[in-house]
C-alpha cells in the first residue's frame, strides 16, 4: 500500500468515527428535547436516550482515561483494559493458530480423499451449529479436569470457531487450479505432495486470507465468550462480565470495555491484513 | 542442421490405439479408434481436424496424461509412462498456465526445481531460456504484466528448460490475435531449428498447420481416426513464405483433406 493510500484509509476511518459520535450525540440531544419521541409526533424513539442507555460519548471517553481500582493497585482504565486485552489476545492467537493448522489439515485431507470430503463436510457444517454457550462449559470443564490452566480450554473454544472458515475456504482454494495446471505438474512427474506445495497451496492463498480474516475476528469472539462462560479471573471477558453486572450504576465502564474488545478485533484483523500483503501482494502490483 | 536428422530414430510410435471415455456407461464416447502414427525424431507434426476429432486426446496419450483403452504408445522406445517419468517431453497448453505468484524466471525454473537443480544452475538455465525466447528484460515480471504472446513464449521456455527431446503443444496460439500468432509461428520455427526438438502441435488452423509442419496429420471425428497424412516441405520459412505459391498449395491440400473429412 502506498503512503497516500494509507493516509486516505486512516482519514476515512477517523471520519467515520467522528460521524458516528455526531450521530450518537445528535440522536441523544434530540431525544432529550422531545422526551424520547420523534419530533412533532407521539411515536416513541426505538432506543431511549437517558444517560444509562446512552451515556455521553465524552463520558465514555473520560472513563477510558479515568482510574480504576484493581485489587491493591490503581490503574488508568486504558492500561487496565490493555492488560486484560493482552491476555485475551494471547488466547485468541493460540486459538487462531491451532484453528488454522486444524482447518488446513482437514482441507488437505478432504482434497486427498474424495470420500473424506463427502463424509466430513456435513459434520464440519454441523459443528458450527452447536451453540457456543453450551459448548464452552463442556470444553473448559474437561480442560480443568485434566489439570490444564483455563487458557487451554478457552483457546480450544477459539479454535473451534476458527478452523471452520479455514477448512471450507481452504478446500475450495486447493481445488482451484485449472485441470491444465494439474496436468502440467503431472507432465513433470511431480508427486502429489510437490503438486500440493508448488501448485495447490500457493493457488489457495487468495481463498485462505479472507478466511483467515474471518477466523481472526472469530478467535477474539470465541476467547471472550469462553472467558465469560467459565468466569476466568482475567481477560477482556472478565472485565466485560464485571462491568455488565454494574451497568446500572456505571454504564460508561461497559462501553469502554466494548470499545477495547472492538479495538482488539481490529488489531488482529490488521495483523492478518499485514500478513496477506507480505505473502501475496508484496511487489506484485501490476505496473501497467 | 535439422532437416535430415529425421531418419535417426522414432520419437513417437503409436500402434492400434483406441481411447474410450466412460466405458460401459450411458455416456460412453469412442474418442479415438485404431490410431497408427509414427513420428520421426526432429519432425514437426501438426494434428488437425474438426472439433471433437480427438486431437487433444491423442496428444494426451503421447503425454501419458491419458491411458489408451487398447493399443500401444511408445515414446523414444519406452512406454509413454516411462517417458513421462523420465521427463522426455515438455508441454505447452492453450492457456499459458503460468503460475501468477511466480515471476517469469521462477516460472521457467519450476520443472528444474522439481528435478532438484541447485539455485545457481536454475538461474543460469532460465537466463539461457529467456535469451532463446527473447524475453531477457522481462525476467522479473509477473505473468499478468505480460501480453498473451509473451506469456506463451515464457510457457515455451518453461517447457524446454530441461531440454526434453519432444515438445507437445496443445493449441498454444489459439488464444492469440492473428498478428501475434503469425509472429509466434516464426519464433517457434526458429526455436525448433535452434534446439532440434521434435514437436507435436495440435491446432485447428489450416494455415498454421501448413506453415509450421513437416507433416500434417488430418483426423476425422466420431470416432477419431487418422484420415490422411500430408507431407509439407516449405524449406526455411519466413513471413514472406505466407505469400509463396508453395504455401498456398500446402494450405489447399490440407483444406481439401479437411473438407473430405467433413463430407464423411
Amino acid at each position: 500500500m502506498t503512503k497516500r493510500k494509507a493516509l486516505r484509509t486512516a482519514f476515512t476511518v477517523l471520519l467515520t468515527l467522528v460521524l458516528f459520535v455526531l450521530l450518537w450525540e445528535g440522536y441523544k440531544w434530540m431525544g432529550q428535547q422531545t422526551e424520547d419521541q420523534w419530533p412533532g409526533t407521539q411515536f416513541g424513539l426505538p432506543v431511549s436516550t437517558d444517560d444509562l442507555t446512552m451515556p455521553h460519548a465524552s463520558d465514555i471517553f473520560n472513563e477510558l482515561t479515568d482510574e480504576i481500582r484493581a485489587g491493591r493497585e490503581t490503574l488508568p482504565m486504558t492500561v487496565y483494559l490493555a492488560k486484560k486485552a493482552a491476555f485475551t489476545f494471547l488466547e485468541a492467537a493460540i486459538g487462531f493458530s491451532l484453528g488454522v493448522i486444524v482447518g488446513l489439515m482437514l482441507a488437505i485431507f478432504m482434497l486427498r480423499w474424495r470420500f473424506a470430503e463427502r463424509g466430513f463436510l456435513p459434520w464440519i457444517n454441523v459443528s458450527q451449529t452447536v451453540p457456543l454457550i453450551a459448548l464452552a462449559p463442556i470444553v473448559v470443564t474437561w480442560a480443568r479436569l485434566q489439570g490444564y490452566p483455563d487458557m487451554v480450554g478457552i483457546s480450544l473454544i477459539a479454535t473451534y470457531l476458527t478452523f471452520f472458515p479455514v477448512a471450507v475456504s481452504g478446500l475450495r482454494g486447493l481445488q482451484s487450479p485449472d485441470s491444465s495446471d494439474v496436468e502440467l505438474m503431472r507432465s513433470y512427474a511431480a508427486s502429489w505432495s510437490s503438486t500440493l506445495i508448488k501448485l495447490r497451496l500457493p493457488a489457495a492463498r487468495p481463498f485462505l486470507f479472507p478466511a483467515f480474516k474471518l477466523a481472526a475476528t472469530l478467535s477474539v469472539v470465541g476467547s471472550i465468550v469462553g472467558e465469560i462462560s467459565i468466569g476466568t479471573k482475567t481477560g477482556l471477558g472478565r472485565a466485560i462480565l464485571d462491568f455488565a453486572q454494574r451497568y446500572a450504576v456505571w454504564p460508561e465502564r461497559l462501553y469502554s470495555s466494548v470499545i477495547a474488545a472492538s479495538l482488539l478485533g481490529l488489531f488482529v484483523f490488521g495483523l492478518v491484513n499485514a500478513a496477506e500483503w507480505f505473502f501475496i501482494k508484496r511487489g506484485r502490483e501490476v505496473l501497467k | 542442421m535439422r532437416e535430415n536428422s529425421g531418419t535417426l530414430e522414432e520419437a513417437v510410435s503409436i500402434r492400434a490405439a483406441d481411447k474410450v471415455f466412460n466405458p460401459d456407461s450411458d455416456n460412453e464416447v469412442q474418442a479415438l479408434l485404431g490410431i497408427d502414427l509414427d513420428i520421426k525424431e526432429g519432425d514437426f507434426i501438426s494434428l488437425i481436424g474438426p472439433s471433437g476429432c480427438g486431437k487433444s486426446t491423442l496428444l494426451r496419450l503421447i503425454a501419458d496424461l491419458l491411458t489408451p483403452t487398447a493399443g500401444e504408445v511408445e515414446v523414444f522406445g519406452k512406454t509413454a509412462n516411462e517417458a513421462r517419468l523420465d521427463q522426455d517431453y515438455g508441454m505447452v497448453f492453450q492457456h499459458s498456465g503460468l503460475f501468477d505468484w511466480r515471476d517469469v524466471s521462477a516460472n521457467i525454473e519450476l520443472p528444474l526445481e522439481l528435478k532438484g537443480w541447485s539455485k545457481v544452475d536454475r538461474r543460469k538455465r532460465s537466463r539461457e531460456m529467456l535469451e532463446l525466447v527473447r524475453l531477457e528484460e522481462f525476467k522479473d515480471h509477473y505473468p499478468r504484466q505480460l501480453s498473451g504472446g509473451m506469456q506463451q513464449r515464457v510457457s515455451i521456455a518453461r517447457a524446454l528448460s530441461f531440454e526434453p527431446r519432444l515438445l507437445l503443444m496443445d493449441e498454444p496460439f489459439g488464444a492469440l490475435d492473428e498478428m501475434t500468432r503469425e509472429h509466434m509461428q516464426v519464433e517457434l520455427l526458429r526455436i525448433w531449428r535452434e534446439t532440434g526438438t521434435t514437436v507435436v502441435f495440435v491446432t485447428h488452423s489450416i494455415p498454421e498447420a501448413a506453415f509450421l509442419s513437416s507433416k500434417v496429420v488430418v483426423l476425422s471425428p466420431r470416432p477419431g481416426r487418422i484420415h490422411s497424412e500430408i507431407t509439407v516441405d516449405l524449406g526455411d520459412r519466413t513471413d514472406e513464405t505466407r505469400e509463396d505459391p508453395e504455401f498456398f498449395k500446402a494450405t489447399t491440400e490440407v483444406r481439401e483433406a479437411l473438407r473430405a473429412v467433413e463430407a464423411g
